[in-house]
């Protein structure tokens, strides 16, 4: 080791650890933690990643069949939002950016409400059963500042509740991700920023995106604190999540989470992904992709059965179709709610074009 | 009743919202301890405590940011930017969050905040200290954009804009913070929001302001009245929404019209007002609409600065010209 120059001394240090508990092939590594010794709870975790898929399958075909405006789906990637949402309380508010729909439903927004949403509806963010929740945040990296305020709120009405932000690896690089981070760690939110780094940003790779060895460190800076975990290992997810929470509730502050996946999609149905990335590379990332790898482990450590992977999916299609229906069978919003909802009392302008659009369909 | 300043008015209008409404907490820069740059929140930490008047780290996407969340769950933030050529960072929020959020969950939640800036040319500062970019805000469906003019129009639209139940834009011209007293009763009222003052009648011109050029207004039409020009002052005070109906009814009695302000021409709030007379009350005119404005250029630093700000010659020169038209 070099000598260090007398007029240096170390005043800061950091190390950032990674969470992993299921190898991609299902083995446990470690001792998985209490949560995850319970089949119940697994499986149901199984059945949220498996509904998360099979809603964006049918979300891209809707799309393809021109009953969907651009989508962006989150194929690989359902670990980190079903992850996250899992270790959540129902009282915890979940501030997410547009690939978390598989979070989103688990804390009770309605598929249906999603596919309107994405199918060009407002009234798709008008939740009926999660009414605190945030929308879909599609401006990158701008929805941490709101965590940190949903969070001020909870701590000045003293709630045990903690806000979760939820973002890309590409938010990463904005300075509402710093200063989010930087809010929060002075006023020790009660608040978790989850990224979940799936390897790019539209076209721009991980690597092109920071010079960082790891994207969990920028809470180093912050003063938070932070981990890595593999975010294709829900059980991962949500353990590290879980320890996130149980800091924030316990008035210790916010904290970042970095989990490692990867878009094995394109990164909407706008995208061509081929365009930039080599296509031998993303096959071999389906080894480690989330929903087979539980499957494995359900398989060898509970028994898991192919007779109960039927029914499972069968009452998953069912719900699917459910929900397409609901959507589809929506009738459209009057011409008037283009106003109706920009302000709380309409405006003399807004009010004369109300009268116009009066009685006509949207 | 009190004879005070349009700063003083800001810091009333603040603690009696502070007072009446627990959901209220102001935050932003050197708001705390330090009272603002301005002394806009002067002796509000002491009073309210650091839960309800928060120092935040520099930041100002942060500020705008938080201030949505804190809306979102039914508080009434009221942020501070400490000077508008600073709050470029939290456009974003304002342009995609706050102004949007009512409308892109058909009601579910709201934003009831006010975001507060000191701004305009005229009093030496630093560059990036003189700006007047009014125009931008008022450009933004959802938000409410509200520019105070004297003490008591500061306290009472402020207090309207802090209870309003949607995200307000509050912009406080640093050249009148202090230049003249007001009796204002400080008694809680609230003046209407989207409404114009009719601040002086006249039969002969309609001249409408906003900010600390109402004062050069109003000093026009006294000197004008003097050469038998009769005008009528119309401070607009809100340029979103913003109250045409008055402009647009002086105008037709008046059938002349100059509009002042101290934002660059081009795309001025100025340019809204002169396209809605000329679509809806072309006829009533006499003359063509005359702007005085500041000229299309980056507000000079504090030795060139004079040559900036629209002066009181400048509105009565485009005046008697109005009047003469033909």
């Amino acid at each position: 080791m070099q000598d260090r120059p007398a007029a240096e001394e170390i005043v800061a240090r950091f190390e950032i650890a990674r969470t992993a508990f299921l190898d991609p092939d299902g083995t446990p590594r470690a001792p998985l933690p209490d949560f995850a010794r319970d089949r119940g709870s697994l499986v149901a975790m199984y059945r949220a990643m498996l509904l998360a898929r099979a809603f964006d399958a049918r979300a891209v075909a809707l799309q393809r069949t021109g009953r969907l405006g651009t989508y962006p789906s989150a194929l690989g990637q359902e670990a980190v939002a079903v992850g996250t949402a899992a270790a959540m309380a129902p009282g915890d508010l979940l501030v997410p950016s547009f690939r978390e729909h598989g979070a989103q439903i688990m804390r009770g927004v309605r598929m249906e409400e999603l596919f309107l949403y994405w199918g060009g509806d407002e009234r798709g963010s008008d939740f009926r059963d999660q009414r605190e929740d945030f929308p879909v945040c599609v401006p990158v990296g701008t929805q941490y500042p709101h965590a940190a305020g949903v969070a001020l709120a909870f701590q000045l009405r003293g709630e045990d509740r903690v806000a979760v932000a939820v973002g890309g690896d590409g938010s990463t690089s904005r300075g509402d991700f710093a200063e989010a981070l930087n809010i929060a760690g002075v006023w020790k939110l009660p608040a978790v920023f989850v990224v979940a780094n799936n390897g790019w940003a539209i076209s721009v790779p991980r690597e092109a995106q920071s010079a960082a060895q790891t994207l969990a460190q920028k809470a180093v800076a912050a003063g938070i604190p932070e981990q890595q975990c593999d975010g294709n290992d829900v059980i991962a997810v949500r353990a590290t999540v879980a320890a996130a929470l149980a800091r924030a509730r316990a008035g210790q502050g916010p904290s970042l989470i970095e989990c490692l996946t990867y878009r094995l999609a394109d990164h909407t149905t706008a995208d061509d992904a081929s365009r930039y990335r080599d296509d031998a590379a993303v096959s071999a990332r389906w080894a480690e992709e989330p929903v087979r790898r539980l499957r494995a482990h359900l398989a060898r450590a509970h028994g898991w059965s192919a007779a109960e992977e039927e029914a499972l999916h069968a009452g998953i299609a069912a719900e699917v179709d459910a929900a397409t229906e609901a959507y589809l069978a929506t009738p459209p919003q009057p011409a008037t709610a283009i106003v109706d909802y920009l302000y709380a009392a309409l405006p003399p302008d807004l009010a004369r074009l109300r009268a116009r659009l009066e009685g006509q369909d949207g | 009743m009190a004879e005070i300043t349009l700063v003083e008015a800001v810091r009333a209008a603040l603690a009696h919202a502070l007072e009446e409404d627990p959901a209220v907490v102001i935050l932003g820069e050197d708001v705390g301890t330090d009272g603002g740059v301005f002394r806009a929140t002067e002796g509000l930490w002491q009073r309210f405590g650091s839960a309800r008047v928060r120092d935040t780290p520099l930041s100002e996407a942060a500020i705008a940011g938080v201030a949505v969340g804190l809306a979102a769950q039914g508080f009434r933030p009221v942020a501070e930017i400490q000077f508008q050529g600073f709050i470029h960072p939290a456009l974003d929020q304002l342009a995609n969050h706050a102004a949007r959020l009512r409308n892109r969950t058909r009601g579910r939640l709201g934003c009831p905040m006010v975001l507060r800036a000191p701004f305009g040319a005229g009093v030496h500062a630093p560059e990036h200290h003189s700006e007047s970019i009014e125009a931008i805000f008022a450009h933004i469906p959802g938000l409410k954009l509200v520019i105070p003019s004297s003490p008591a129009r500061a306290y009472g639209l402020l207090l309207a804009a802090i209870r309003d139940p949607d995200p307000v834009v509050f912009f406080e011209p640093t050249r009148i913070y202090r230049a003249g007293r007001e009796e204002v009763a400080l008694d809680g009222a609230s003046l209407p929001l989207g409404r114009a003052f009719t601040l002086r009648a006249g039969g002969d011109l309609t001249l409408v302001s906003w900010g600390a050029a109402v004062r050069e207004a109003l000093a026009a039409a006294e000197a004008l009245s003097g050469e038998g020009i009769e005008v009528e002052v119309i401070d607009l005070a809100t340029l979103r929404p913003w109250d045409a109906e008055a402009v647009l009814g002086s105008v037709r009695r008046t059938g002349r019209c100059v509009i002042l302000h101290e934002a660059p021409r081009t795309g001025g709030f100025g340019a809204e007002v002169a396209a809605r007379i000329a679509e809806e009350a072309l006829d009533s005119l006499l003359a063509p609409i005359r702007r005085v404005t500041a000229p299309d250029i980056v507000p000079p630093l504090l030795r060139l600065e004079h040559l900036y700000l629209p002066q009181v010659d400048d509105v009565i020169a485009a005046a008697r010209e109005v009047m003469q038209w033909r």
